[in-house]
């Protein structure tokens, strides 16, 4: 097979293309601490509220500068509906669903997690900048699909530190 | 230079037996009347996204849902497998100079139509309202999941009647190369057959005894995971038609030639292998999917990325050839004598100009972590808008412009509707595509009634409105398309056709010694793909125990 040298270089350059992006990738997730959401465990959806921590949806510290923000999705809302967390702290959001698979988008972030019945979902994210920023499930899951929507308030001031 | 080689048996011409023309023909046209259906839901989730609400228009519809539900199903479940059912089966026979096997061609027909009536039904009367993706536990009435395994089942049977034909022509023909044209058709399908595999499980095996009452609960990672499993490859499954249009028949249409013979060979092989062990990286924000096989799988969609690269290079040489033949000089010179005014080369065109931007934002939502920037925002329509919805959608519009003349014998209705079809439908797209692009990135969800959200921001006002106008144009432009070929089947000018398929020719001729025959050996390619599959899938299908936990939602 021969192939042109014309089509050699055109290869060889979208090849280098493929490896740039790779290599950034890679620097995102391993220098950066950017990470997508994997195995957080199993849930019996019929008994979320009776499972820890979803027994007790909301926010609380778990150490120093580190919250949990437990989540729990329904048709068609958000429990709890707002949440308010500490601006520049790390925050763990933990989420599950009790009926049909919904997603959890928080807008302005990288944070985009998939609710799936049956399965726990878990990312962390730090808000630098206080304010309010709206929750969105972004996949559909019925009739009032676009009336689910909550809120995290993040509280404080942008130099504050934890 | 030297000298060409046809990328069919027999160039001076074939036949088809005229039933066959016939069935063929019909499987088109079921293609064109979902076609009809999936546009005019269309405009309506498009000008959704302005904030204008046109559903009261609708007759017997109920929700914005289930006309997304009809939108999906039609256009790319529907519409696309009925183009392949009728165009690859009828490319095997030409570049074989051999009749079909005819009960599989029945078959194949039938279960289209009866797979389609059962659709239309669940559809229709809201009990599927699910959208395309059908992710329980939102559950269906059982005549969708049954329907759509019918439709399945009739690309089955459409490349049962491609392989019975090349297992005759092998037999007649000891040791030669199967001409091209029948390779990356049957390919394009073998492909496809494979991918459709796990779809065909989690509908048979999950969904639809659940549905129907005899088990009470499934497991939705895991009917969500073998969706993705076919998914993925379902895009190329619908691409691939359209690649072999850009190979093999569009370089005949502007005068050049394919340049080379196992080059092409190489490409449809790799998208054989790579195209199905990709599928996770559709999942990447998913629960209970180890980060490890994302990574996996991300690196894998990069290599799919490879063939198309190759594509871009092929095609656009057999573009250059064709037009320097033309008398077409300098360095960019030369595109001027492309034979834009020919309407069946202009579509596909500028389904390839858009495909650029298609690939370029494809390979955005392989990225790994990026990933989460889009996902599930309106930056992924505003993606597979440019590759299903023009690369696809516009060549197989393109294609028709000789391929409907020629199966009803009958001239091209008007060149110029024909011409301005494709324009219209173009300068759409890239204004809808600007929209939910732009909108995606300010995190507007996609599959959500903006029309009526109670949170809608700002920032999205402007995307949606673009997204609004170029929907309407898009939608302007397969109305004109309809027109065209409406107008051609009744009123085309007897005679006016072209007398055979317009294959091309190539530079090379396939080689008899070396390696190179064992590109032919398409079961033991095959083979090689299922091993790579099993690398890919196997740690999640090995270390997942399914817990069927979730009983049937109806909230639609």
């Amino acid at each position: 097979m021969k192939v042109h040298t014309y089509e050699k270089a055109f290869l060889a350059v979208g090849l280098a293309v493929l490896l740039v992006c790779g290599v950034a990738l890679v620097y995102a997730t391993v220098a950066r601490g950017i990470h997508l959401p994997g195995q957080a465990g199993r849930i019996d959806p019929r008994r979320v509220y009776q499972t820890p921590p979803f027994d007790k949806p909301g926010v609380k510290e778990v150490g120093p500068g580190h919250y949990q923000a437990v989540i729990v999705s329904q048709t068609w809302a958000f429990v709890p509906p707002v949440i308010r967390v500490p601006v520049n702290a790390r925050i763990t959001f933990i989420a599950t669903t009790v009926d049909v698979i919904h997603g959890f988008n928080v807008e302005g972030t990288r944070l985009n997690m998939m609710l799936v019945p049956g399965q726990i979902s878990r990312n962390s994210y730090r808000f630098h900048t206080p304010g309010e920023y709206l929750v969105i499930c972004h996949e559909y899951c019925g009739l009032g699909h676009h009336a689910m929507a909550g809120k995290v308030v993040v509280e404080g001031h942008d130099g504050e530190d934890h | 230079m030297a000298a060409l080689t046809p990328v069919v048996l027999n160039p001076g011409g074939y036949e088809l037996p005229d039933e066959q023309r016939r069935l063929l023909r019909w499987m088109l046209y079921i293609g064109y009347a979902a076609l009809t259906a999936g546009v005019f839901h269309g405009l309506a989730n498009a000008l959704s996204y302005a904030g204008i609400s046109i559903l009261g228009w609708f007759p017997g519809l109920k929700t914005y849902y289930q006309g997304l539900t009809a939108h999906g199903v039609a256009n790319v479940l529907i519409f696309t497998f009925s183009f392949a059912n009728g165009f690859l089966p009828l490319m095997t026979a030409r570049a074989l100079s051999r009749a079909l096997d005819r009960r599989f061609l029945w078959g194949s027909f039938l279960t289209l139509l009866i797979g389609n009536i059962l659709v239309i039904y669940a559809v229709v009367s809201n009990q599927a309202s699910v959208l395309y993706t059908s992710y329980a536990p939102l559950q269906a009435h059982w005549t969708y999941y049954f329907g759509l395994v019918l439709v399945v089942i009739s690309t089955w049977l459409a490349l049962a009647s491609m392989l019975v034909n090349l297992k005759g022509w092998r037999r007649e023909h000891p040791g030669a190369r199967i001409p091209l044209l029948a390779y990356i058709s049957v390919a394009s399908y073998l492909m496809w057959f494979l991918a459709s595999l796990p779809v065909a499980v989690s509908f048979l095996g999950f969904l639809l005894p659940w549905s129907l009452g005899l088990v009470e609960r499934v497991d939705p990672l895991l009917t969500r995971t073998l969706f993705w499993f076919t998914g993925h490859a379902i895009v190329y499954a619908w691409l691939l038609p359209a690649y072999v249009s850009w190979y093999a028949i569009l370089p005949r249409q502007v005068g050049g030639s394919l340049i080379s013979d196992s080059y092409t060979r190489v490409v449809w092989i790799l998208f054989l292998l790579l195209s199905i062990p990709t599928g996770i990286h559709h999942q990447y924000t998913d629960p209970g999917i180890s980060t490890h096989l994302k990574a996996l799988h991300g690196v894998l969609t990069f290599g799919i990325f490879f063939p198309s690269l190759a594509t871009a290079f092929s095609v656009i040489a057999a573009l250059e050839i064709g037009a320097r033949r033309r008398g077409g000089t300098g360095l960019l010179g030369w595109i001027k004598r492309i034979p834009w005014g020919d309407p069946s080369v202009a579509a596909q065109l500028l389904a390839m100009l858009t495909f650029v931007l298609g690939g370029a934002t494809g390979l955005i939502n392989a990225s790994y972590t990026m990933n989460q920037v889009i996902h599930n925002t309106t930056w992924v329509p505003g993606h597979f808008h440019m590759t299903v919805g023009t690369a696809v959608a516009l060549t197989l519009m393109g294609v028709a412009y000789w391929l409907v003349p020629y199966l009803c014998g009958r001239g091209l209705y008007s060149r110029k509707l024909a011409l301005a079809s494709s324009w219209v439908y173009s300068i759409g797209i890239v204004i809808f595509a600007r929209g939910m692009i732009s909108g995606g990135l300010h995190g507007m969800p996609r599959r959500t009634f903006m029309a009526e959200a109670t949170y809608f921001q700002p920032e999205w006002r402007l995307p949606g409105i673009l997204t609004g106008v170029g929907g309407t144009l898009m939608f302007i432009g397969v109305m004109l398309f309809f027109v065209v070929i409406g107008l051609t089947i009744i009123a085309g000018r007897r005679g006016e056709q072209p007398q055979d398929i317009p294959v091309s020719d190539t530079l090379t001729a396939p080689a008899r010694t070396g390696w190179e025959p064992r590109l032919d050996r398409l079961g033991l390619w095959f083979v090689a793909a299922v091993v790579l599959i099993a690398i890919a899938y196997g740690p999640f299908f090995l270390s997942y125990s399914p817990a069927a936990v979730s009983p049937g939602f109806k909230v639609f």
